[in-house]
């Protein structure tokens, strides 16, 4: 059952739908970046990814690693549309009690296959998922994604060495490339440009898409699966808060929870 | 004179009977193979190890990746890179998703000689105690080590397994089995007792002798799990000989003298003094005369128990 582009568009939608009502909820939380990477996100759920909720220690499946997991709200959406847990759990994210950590915890939320949240660590762990599957000959691929701001860390560097070298071509990344960091502008605070020419460097195979356009995710994810003998980057231009009209761009929307009256005006936008 | 023998050559022949008996164990090192003894199994098992080059943090998140997927992957190094320098890897990739990541730094201690401070590490121990899901061991000698590398694999959880560099005589009987969280009282004694750790077992051993011949009965435990620490043996320990001493090639901060008074001070506080690294960092020199010069030896061990025993009530 393949979705068509539109059909994955109008999941999206419903994925930031989800972010919103869950962040208001919650009263914290992360709305700029959990924004920008919903069309990947959404796309590796309800197309690229072979996986089965009735059965989610398949070992064929593919792998995918937040490694941003800030942004987790987005694959908690993705998650429970996929039918990993009910939709109405949703609301519970970041309470007491609730199976929807802050941050991704792999032994409470069914479906999450790594527990991440500091930043860096996610390309180190994905590696690890695409040495098991060369050693088993297993053929699922590892998805993880990479925030901009995230890459300033060294530990990603170390990885893109290690998957360069054991010629990881069962591994891909998608880095949400949306400009923006904590503190301000990503240029402003640490450069990582020239971007393509580093991940080249370090002997991936690049890419460079518009990170909200599906076909260009799904197109994007096709090469890197022909990709043989190295791992892909693909560098995906987002804008952080995309969808909300008053988010988009906005540093201020990294880290802080929309208010009752914001949330309404953006699913309004949304609807 | 027992058998000499380093615990981190036991590791590696441990390693190999690994490899024919468990095909899910994988082996990942950091450019330092030949020293940690990993070297043997990349030889024979070369499809199952993985040199991730000098960057540590990596291999421990790689490790972590690798269990995810019914890998039990042993991750090695020397300890000073192998548990600070990944302390938030091991934290946040390993130990809260409670990962089956086995970490087995060689190169531990004041031991590691003539390298001196930046290679000696003193504070392992106790950074890895701290971290909830984590076991941490020390073995005593090579014996112990095979049995405890063996027993790793068989347990799912985290774990730190704490070897040397410097070759030391072999301490445990040949009929001596390894368990989890289970101390081994080594030596019998009811006049005071010295809770050793690692290389530090022998030195306890030749501290009894020359106390012996004064009269003192030294009872000798070898605490290799130093987590979860079997509290059992120590309270028995303060019941039946009143006076503690500690010995550990490590920092008396947090290490295995912190542990076990923790258990005293809660429960049966006796007279107790912890011998160990001062709060300080190490230097060159040859093992022998290090552990001399930090008060370390045998000497010092005799001289502690002497203390304790003075003050306990009469």
């Amino acid at each position: 059952m393949s979705l068509s582009i539109s059909e994955l568009e109008e999941r999206a939608n419903e994925v930031r739908q989800h972010i919103i009502n869950m962040l208001a909820e919650a009263g914290s939380g992360h709305p700029g970046g959990s924004l920008s990477c919903a069309d990947i996100v959404t796309t590796l759920y309800f197309n690229i990814m072979r996986h089965r909720p009735e059965e989610p220690k398949w070992p064929d499946r593919d792998r995918f690693v937040l490694s941003k997991g800030h942004a987790v709200p987005t694959v908690y959406a993705c998650l429970a549309m996929s039918g990993y847990f009910p939709v109405s759990e949703l609301k519970t994210i970041r309470k007491m009690g609730s199976r929807l950590q802050g941050h991704p915890d792999m032994n409470m939320t069914p479906g999450l296959e790594m527990s991440t949240g500091s930043l860096g660590m996610g390309l180190s762990v994905s590696v690890g998922m695409a040495l098991a599957g060369k050693i088993d000959k297993l053929p699922y691929r590892v998805f993880v994604v990479l925030g901009d701001g995230e890459i300033q860390e060294g530990q990603n560097w170390e990885a893109a060495m290690s998957a360069a070298h054991y010629r990881l071509d069962n591994l891909c990344a998608f880095l949400d490339y949306n400009k923006l960091q904590i503190d301000g502008r990503v240029e402003d605070i640490m450069g990582i440009e020239p971007l393509i020419d580093k991940w080249k460097a370090f002997g991936w195979h690049t890419l460079e898409i518009d990170g909200h356009n599906i076909g260009q995710i799904i197109k994007a994810a096709e090469e890197a699966k022909e990709t043989k003998g190295k791992p892909t980057m693909i560098i995906a231009h987002t804008i952080k808060g995309k969808g909300v009209s008053f988010m988009e761009g906005v540093v201020g929307f990294h880290g802080v929870a929309p208010s009752k009256e914001e949330a309404e005006k953006a699913l309004a936008e949304l609807a | 004179m027992p058998e000499m023998v380093a615990t981190r050559d036991a590791y590696g022949k441990a390693l190999l009977k690994l490899g024919e008996i468990n095909p899910k164990v994988v082996v990942l090192d950091a450019d330092v193979s030949s020293s940690t003894r990993t070297a043997n199994f990349a030889a024979k098992f070369p499809e199952r190890f993985f040199n991730m080059g000098i960057a540590e943090a990596n291999m421990i998140g790689a490790a972590a990746g690798l269990a995810t997927c019914g890998k039990i992957p042993f991750a090695s190094s020397f300890a000073i890179f192998a548990s600070a320098r990944c302390f938030e890897q091991i934290r946040n990739c390993v130990c809260w998703p409670r990962l089956n990541v086995k970490i087995v730094p060689s190169h531990a201690g004041i031991s590691v000689g003539e390298d001196g401070a930046s290679h000696q590490a003193v504070e392992d121990i106790s950074i890895m105690r701290m971290l909830p899901n984590m076991t941490v061991i020390v073995p005593a000698d090579g014996l112990e080590t095979e049995q405890a590398i063996l027993t790793a694999a068989e347990y799912d959880g985290p774990m730190y397994i704490r070897l040397g560099r410097a070759k030391f005589p072999l301490v445990s009987p040949p009929d001596y089995k390894f368990s989890i969280g289970k101390s081994y009282t080594i030596r019998e004694g009811s006049d005071a007792t010295c809770i050793a750790a690692g290389l530090m077992v022998f030195e306890a051993l030749s501290a009894a002798e020359k106390l012996q011949e004064q009269g003192i009965n030294l009872r000798v435990i070898n605490m290799s799990t130093i987590k979860p620490i079997d509290k059992e043996a120590i309270l028995k320990a303060a019941e039946e000989t009143g006076a503690i001493v500690t010995a550990e090639e490590h920092t008396i901060i947090g290490g295995l003298g912190s542990a076990v008074a923790e258990v005293l001070v809660e429960e049966k506080p006796v007279p107790m003094k912890r011998i160990g690294m001062p709060d300080r960092f190490g230097l060159s020199g040859p093992p022998r005369k290090l552990l001399e010069k930090f008060n370390m030896s045998d000497a010092d061990i005799a001289r502690a128990v002497l203390e304790v025993m003075g003050r306990k009530k009469l």
